[in-house]
């Protein structure tokens, strides 16, 4: 109601004065379900972290050593890693299935005999590193690319919206599919840059680019708003550089959003991330992600589920607690700022 | 009206040339590659390569380049697969469209449906347990990964639970609707609900905060001044406007999903859809069906664009002078 | 004392508190005012001083559950705060109406100005929509809009400013309601356009109907208010037929808005004077006169808290001896910028 903010508003503003960052903090410790999502995240990180301790101190394996041939033991037996499948041609293979014994396949294996926990564990550092890398870097380019839009006008702004729009209207995994294509054989290389073909930082530059009109629209919208207020034309009116009053002016106010986005932006980029390494236009063998571990365990899906299952269940956990502490970010600094919703 | 409606059609036309624009540079400007080695295959011998170069004109200027291949593509419609050789892009397309558009209406239809009440009534119980709930839903909707979900529905439906509660699930697979309809939305179901619950989540998600934020304008409080009921404040007011930046995004998402976005989807269920062409394509690296998909899905986006800005104008009056 | 034979809104110790983050605020306390049939009041305040919550609060349009409203708002007879919801849903609109103060999104964007109009017509009472938006039109013109019979196909966002105030009002006329309260009615518009709604306000009291109006503005008070309520800090601090409260003030406060008023043909003054300090918020008004911070007439008795007294209609809440008054009031106003001097604590 706005006679009732009209009238709480001024005097609250004045009374408090710890600023708009440490009140957002606040607000923001206050959310219970956005501290239990950013709990869950700091539970996922720390284990994902911890990956080679597990592999090499607990399982004594590492993610990418196959045994094809190797046992192990179970309850006290020693049995086979695979099992050549009993139906069909007999050219399947039949991985051993859980065992919840951390130091044996606790998750199992796959159909090449590798340990699907330490995979797991190996998997979500590169998912989480790819979501955490393309969703910075696609806020720190979307955000540039907006605040110029939006603060030079004219053609500028023109031929950056243009091109942004047409971004904006080709389906995201297309456009991701596409420049996978092209990039994945050969690798990139412009001017200075060069990303190896094989690199994860391949897909983190993809999916970061894909996304930057989804930053860089919104972004451009609020600095439109704010090109006309007071206190940037007092500072244009003064004199000072642009590129300062975008750096000391602008930039500040649309740093919010920008932080609000980062979250919500992560989830995003790991779902899609996902997709891709699952079409196979992602993250490359041997390393592996969680997205590429669905894929290996597609053949598996009948017999031995876990292998499809555990790493869609960490997909769905990790974006749902990120989509959850985004909401609590956004409640807390610029509940205004959305971000188009599709994945 | 039909001033915007045909400013709008020339606008997309412009975006779809962009669009194609984009798409060839990408495959054949991309620096540091030989697009016919790509375009012919893996392992392609010599004389399919100087086939392919002429064909595409690679040996001439970019623009050159261009116009040949919408040549191939719209006028001529030859364009060919040479890693299946003989076989043509556009028919495929064109014979995969029906199974794309029966799955993505569909899923549209339990989306809209499904996020619309949800969104609302999250919205409408604000305060109370119920709409954390509603919300809960949401975002488990919007954080599954599509495939995914695929792959477990199939695992429920197809081996785990098929015996008992799911006897009557069809392998996966498209019926096509002339032939039995029954069977076609039997086989279509699953892949539906899978579709929709991503989508469901996302647009009951938006929504929500759109119509919490329009009851807190002026206009409520006059609607409720006015001594209307609270029913109607909330649908015939609140969710009303609420609705206009939904549809817009439901004119993109609708685009993509038909233009190939639900590949996912498809290649989980075995629908023989434009998306799972792009994915078989894929696989094979087969480019000129990756490109023939991807302009293909362009102009489903774009198209479906220009549609939703005259819906736009339709519901928001205030769209139709600007 | 002579009470008005029966008051048509008649608002008794009204409390309304919000229950924020660092704890109750107090927004009104302990209000009390009577309308009488046909009369137009004025209340008058700073914003902050709880006159737009208490008029909302009279239609139970505070929606936001952390609002708690005690008190007494009888209308013709009927408590309206414990008004079952469907009963309250008849009287909004129909017995008394409301006009909000910016009429640029008072009005829903995506129907036309008639279909809003017939709307809340149909809600109250049984015709087609045909016939609701033939009223529709003659509400349209009798508020003065021009061609008001194609207007009413006009959506809000084609209308100007003044227009959709205009617009608003007729909306709000449309059941002839007995009682019309005006938020503001005129702040967001132009000079010209505030003149022809507050014609608009008096020939519409001219039919009859009783009308609230709440402002700031002492000149919109003069103009067309009876009777007025000045408000400071979420209570009273004078009431008094319009005569006697701008002819005779008696709260130090009342002085200060006064005097506040430029007027044409006095003594040209090099500054105006204001009323010094800042106006008191809900969150820390004083356990004794709300006004004792900033008054230039403070004195020990203002510790304790003053309520609404007098013999007459005309009634204060101020501990200053009615002897005292003038000299007070000649001493603030004799030092120019007295008024000014004393900072707020």
């Amino acid at each position: 109601m706005s006679t009732l903010t009209d009238q709480l508003a001024v005097p609250e503003a004045r009374r408090r004065s710890p600023g708009p960052w440490r009140t957002a903090a606040a607000d923001l410790s206050r959310n219970r379900s956005a501290v239990a999502a950013a709990l869950v995240l700091l539970v996922v990180v720390t284990v994902a972290l911890l990956a080679p301790l597990y592999a090499d101190h607990i399982a004594h394996t590492n993610p990418f050593q196959s045994h094809v041939s190797g046992t192990t033991v179970v309850d006290g037996r020693t049995v086979p890693v695979l099992t050549p499948s009993s139906t069909g041609l007999g050219l399947g293979v039949t991985p051993i299935g859980p065992t919840w014994d951390f130091g044996h396949y606790f998750l199992g294996a796959d159909n090449q005999g590798r340990d699907v926990m330490a995979r797991l564990l190996y998997g979500g550092r590169t998912s989480l590193f790819i979501g955490v890398t393309a969703a910075l870097l696609c806020c720190v380019v979307g955000t540039a690319v907006g605040v110029v839009a939006g603060y030079a006008g004219g053609v500028v702004d023109s031929v950056i919206s243009r091109v942004l729009d047409v971004i904006w209207a080709f389906p995201v995994y297309l456009l991701a599919i596409c420049l996978s294509v092209v990039l994945l054989t050969d690798g990139l290389s412009l001017g200075p840059v060069t990303v190896e073909a094989g690199s994860l930082w391949l897909p983190v530059v993809i999916i970061a680019a894909i996304y930057v009109p989804y930053v860089a629209r919104p972004m451009r919208g609020q600095v439109l708003v704010l090109r006309n207020k007071e206190f940037i034309q007092a500072s244009i009116g003064s004199g000072a550089p642009a590129l300062r009053v975008m750096r000391r002016e602008v930039l500040p106010n649309v740093l919010p959003t920008a932080i609000v986005f980062l979250p919500l932006m992560t989830a995003l980029a790991m779902l899609t991330e996902s997709a891709l390494s699952f079409l196979s236009v992602g993250v490359q063998p041997p390393d592996a992600s969680w997205g590429t571990i669905i894929e290996d365990g597609l053949g598996l899906l009948y017999t031995r589920p876990t292998v499809t299952i555990a790493p869609g269940l960490l997909i769905a956990l990790t974006t749902a607690a990120l989509n959850v502490l985004g909401d609590g970010v956004r409640d807390a600094l610029d509940p205004s700022a959305r971000l188009r919703g599709g994945v | 009206m039909l001033y915007f409606a045909l400013r709008r059609f020339l606008s997309a036309l412009l975006v779809m040339f962009s669009i194609s624009v984009l798409v060839f540079l990408i495959f054949f400007a991309t620096p540091g590659v030989d697009p016919a080695a790509r375009i012919a295959g893996r392992n392609a011998d010599p004389a399919t390569l100087a086939q392919v170069r002429h064909s595409f004109g690679l040996d001439r200027p970019l623009p050159v380049r261009y116009l040949l291949m919408m040549r191939h593509l719209l006028i001529d419609r030859d364009l060919e697969s040479f890693v299946n050789r003989g076989s043509k892009v556009v028919p495929q397309i064109v014979q995969a469209m029906p199974v794309t558009l029966s799955l993505v209406i569909g899923a549209a239809v339990i989306w809209m449906t499904v996020g619309i009440l949800m969104g609302t009534a999250a919205a409408a119980l604000r305060g109370t347990a119920a709409d954390p709930v509603i919300m809960l839903v949401g975002v488990v909707g919007v954080s599954l990964p599509a495939y995914w979900l695929g792959e477990v529905v199939n695992l429920l439906t197809q081996k785990r639970l098929h015996d008992s509660v799911f006897s009557w699930v069809p392998p996966p697979g498209y019926v096509e609707l002339g032939q039995d309809p029954g069977q076609w939305a039997l086989h279509l179901l699953f892949p539906w609900l899978t579709l929709a619950l991503l989508y469901a989540g996302i647009y009951a998600r938006l929504l929500r905060g759109e119509v919490v934020s329009a009851l807190n304008e002026d206009y409520v409080r006059t609607a409720r001044a006015k001594g209307l009921s609270e029913r109607r404040i909330l649908v015939r007011h609140a969710l009303r406007c609420s609705l206009i930046p939904i549809v817009s995004l439901f004119g993109l998402d609708f685009g993509a999903l038909v233009g190939g976005a639900a590949l996912l989807t498809e290649v989980v269920f075995g629908l023989p859809g434009v998306g799972k062409l792009t994915f078989d394509a894929l696989q094979n690296l087969d480019l000129p069906v990756i490109m023939g998909t991807v302009l293909y899905a362009a102009f489903f986006v774009v198209l479906a664009n220009a549609l939703v800005d005259i819906l736009y104008a339709r519901l928001d009056p205030r769209a139709r002078h600007a | 004392m002579p009470e008005p034979s029966q008051p048509l809104l008649d608002v008794r110790d009204l409390r309304i508190s919000f229950r924020t983050r660092t704890g109750a605020v107090t927004a009104v306390d302990g209000l009390s005012f009577s309308v009488a049939p046909g009369e137009i009041l004025g209340v008058v305040g700073e914003s902050g001083s709880g006159k737009s919550v208490s008029m909302l609060a009279v239609l139970r349009l505070l929606t936001n559950p952390n609002v708690t409203v005690t008190g007494e708002v009888l209308f013709r007879g009927r408590d309206l705060l414990t008004l079952p919801d469907k009963e309250m849903r008849s009287v909004r609109g129909r017995e008394i109406s409301m006009v909000f103060q910016d009429p640029m999104t008072a009005l829903t964007p995506v129907y036309t100005v008639g279909w809003q109009i017939a709307e809340q017509i149909r809600a109250h009472e049984k015709m087609s929509k045909k016939e609701a938006l033939a009223r529709a039109v003659g509400l349209l013109s009798d508020v003065g809009i021009p061609d008001a019979g194609s207007r009413v196909n006009a959506y809000p966002h084609e209308f100007s400013g003044g227009m959709r105030q205009r617009a608003v009002i007729a909306m709000a006329l449309a059941c002839g309601p007995a009682l019309l309260i005006a938020d503001e009615p005129t702040t967001a518009l132009d000079v010209t356009i505030q003149a022809q709604i507050l014609d608009l306000m008096r020939e519409l009291n001219a039919r009859g109907s009783a009308v609230v109006i709440i402002t700031h503005d002492m000149g919109v008070v003069s103009e067309v208010a009876d009777r007025v309520l000045v408000m400071y800090g979420g209570r009273a601090a004078e009431e008094g037929p319009r005569r006697a409260v701008f002819h005779g003030p008696r709260h130090p406060y009342t002085w200060g808005l006064l005097d506040s008023v430029p007027r044409v043909g006095g003594p040209r003054l090099s500054r105006l004077p204001t009323i010094a300090g800042v106006p008191v918020s809900p969150e820390s008004v004083p356990e004794g006169c709300a006004f004792a911070p900033r008054c230039p007439a403070r004195h020990d008795r203002c510790d304790e808290r003053p309520f609404l007294s007098g013999e007459s209609e005309h009634r204060d809440a101020c501990w200053l001896p009615a002897g005292e008054r003038e000299s007070a009031r000649a001493a603030a106003h004799s030092a120019p910028g007295a008024l000014n001097r004393r900072a707020a604590p």
